[in-house]
């Protein structure tokens, strides 16, 4: 069964909110959501880059209040 | 109150130490039983292992004995947990005793796997423990030109391992007449230098002017050794003559067998240290969740607030102030020049050129380390 995880990654600098994912995504099962919340502007556009480079779904992304969500979801 | 430490790196050792002196008194008077497990009757000092594989330091160097860092009134034992059980707030150890606790603090810090990724072990070297440390010593010592390509895992402890291990090697074959033998291509696994920004910008003029290339968004994805080939997940290929890696991390394998987390990384709240769902067990250093930098300046900080609340508990029944996440990290910009990255939950890094004085006082550290650990500094 699919698992959802949540990475709080508001305001922290290193590793990053990117590097927790791949981190994640690493000893994560294929199938599994992972959710990042960041502060990180960046995030918004380095997370699906990375996403698409390596073939795995990008869910969703949304800003709430300076905080952005993105939900991936590991594709293999 | 019996309070058990599991675990005797720099978290650990710190937490003990400074627990010692808050609760002197309780101790003496048996209203508190301190008690440290650790799997060695040995401390590393593990940033040491840089200076080991550039043949600067010998391993020796690098340990105390344990029992010589601790306060009176901590009882020590070398014999680690094998089993947790939380809900009844007890540890098996190897031995086969089974210890109870009213306070528990997890500090088993994290190891390096470059088995996870094919090729990797066999055909690289690495920092990261005494024998790994020796083989590049060795290999560098014998190595007589070609290109010297970087590789990072994720996750991984020391962050500041990549950029200094690149230009403490850069001077190392410089300085032995290889510069125009010997080329240097860095890789990283996002998209930019290092996770810390105003590193990466700062490592991006220093790489330029040193003529170093690099590549971003590199995950290793597996190594040929015969044809000297990185591959990476984003589909790229990287010949090398001789690859350094920086090796993915995982948390004790104990951690992981007990289920206390995924990779063993241990979920705790990122303020008051505690592990999710419970009030009374704690975890600090590399083996925690907390998206933070695995690294000793981090154990060091964790512990002080962590000493501080687990004393209150004792004396006044609640913790009084939270970690505020900050990291100090000294970054090697070669034989002898070095800057540092000092940040927390709410101010990031500003790191300043790299200077001749800084490097000294990281020198003066690797020495300074042991009142550190002591609680002292």
């Amino acid at each position: 069964m699919a698992e959802k995880q949540v990475i709080d990654a508001r305001g922290t600098y290193c590793p990053g909110p990117l590097m927790e994912l791949i981190a994640a995504v690493k000893l994560a099962t294929v199938g599994d959501e992972i959710e990042v919340l960041s502060t990180d502007e960046g995030s918004a556009s380095d997370i699906p880059e990375w996403i698409r480079k390596v073939g795995h779904q990008l869910v969703s992304t949304a800003s709430e209040s300076g905080v952005w969500h993105v939900v991936v979801r590991k594709a293999k | 109150m019996k309070i058990l430490i599991v675990g005797g790196g720099m978290g650990g050792t710190i937490l003990a130490n400074n627990l010692a002196r808050r609760l002197c008194g309780e101790i003496k008077s048996n209203k508190v039983r301190l008690t440290m497990l650790s799997a060695s009757d040995k401390h590393m000092y593990q940033p040491g292992l840089l200076y080991v594989a550039l043949g600067r330091a010998a391993t020796d160097e690098l340990y105390r004995d344990q029992a010589s860092l601790l306060e009176p009134g901590i009882e020590f034992h070398v014999d680690p947990v094998e089993e947790f059980d939380l809900d009844k707030n007890q540890v098996k150890t190897k031995s086969g005793k089974t210890i109870g606790y009213d306070l528990i603090a997890i500090a088993t810090g994290s190891r390096p796997v470059p088995e996870e990724i094919p090729g990797l072990a066999e055909n690289s070297i690495n920092v990261y423990t005494e024998d790994a440390a020796l083989k590049f010593w060795k290999t560098i010592n014998a190595f007589r030109g070609g290109r010297v390509v970087i590789t990072v895992g994720v996750p991984h402890k020391c962050p500041m391992i990549p950029p200094e291990v690149t230009f403490c090697l850069y001077d190392f074959f410089r300085d032995r007449g290889l510069a125009d033998k010997v080329s240097f291509h860095y890789t990283y696994p996002i998209g930019r230098l290092h996770s810390l920004e105003p590193v990466g910008k700062w490592m991006q003029g220093e790489f330029d002017r040193r003529g170093i290339t690099y590549e971003t968004l590199f995950n290793m994805k597996q190594i040929d050794g015969a044809k000297k080939l990185l591959q990476s997940e984003e589909g790229s290929e990287i010949n090398y003559d001789l690859l350094v890696a920086v090796p993915g991390h995982r948390g004790m394998e104990v951690i992981e067998k007990n289920k206390l987390g995924k990779g063993g990384w241990i979920p705790v709240d990122r303020n008051r240290l505690n592990i999710e769902g419970r009030q009374n067990a704690f975890a600090l250093g590399d083996t925690t969740n907390i998206p933070i930098s695995k690294a000793g300046s981090t154990a060091h900080f964790e512990a002080e607030a962590l000493a501080e609340n687990l004393a209150a508990i004792v004396k006044i029944g609640a913790p009084v102030r939270d970690y505020d996440g900050k990291v100090f990290c000294f970054i090697e910009a070669g034989k002898d020049k070095a800057t540092y990255a000092m940040f927390n939950y709410n101010n990031p890094p500003d790191p300043k050129p790299a200077t001749k004085s800084i490097h000294w006082f990281k020198m003066a550290y690797n020495q300074l380390y042991w009142a550190s650990a002591r609680g002292l500094l």
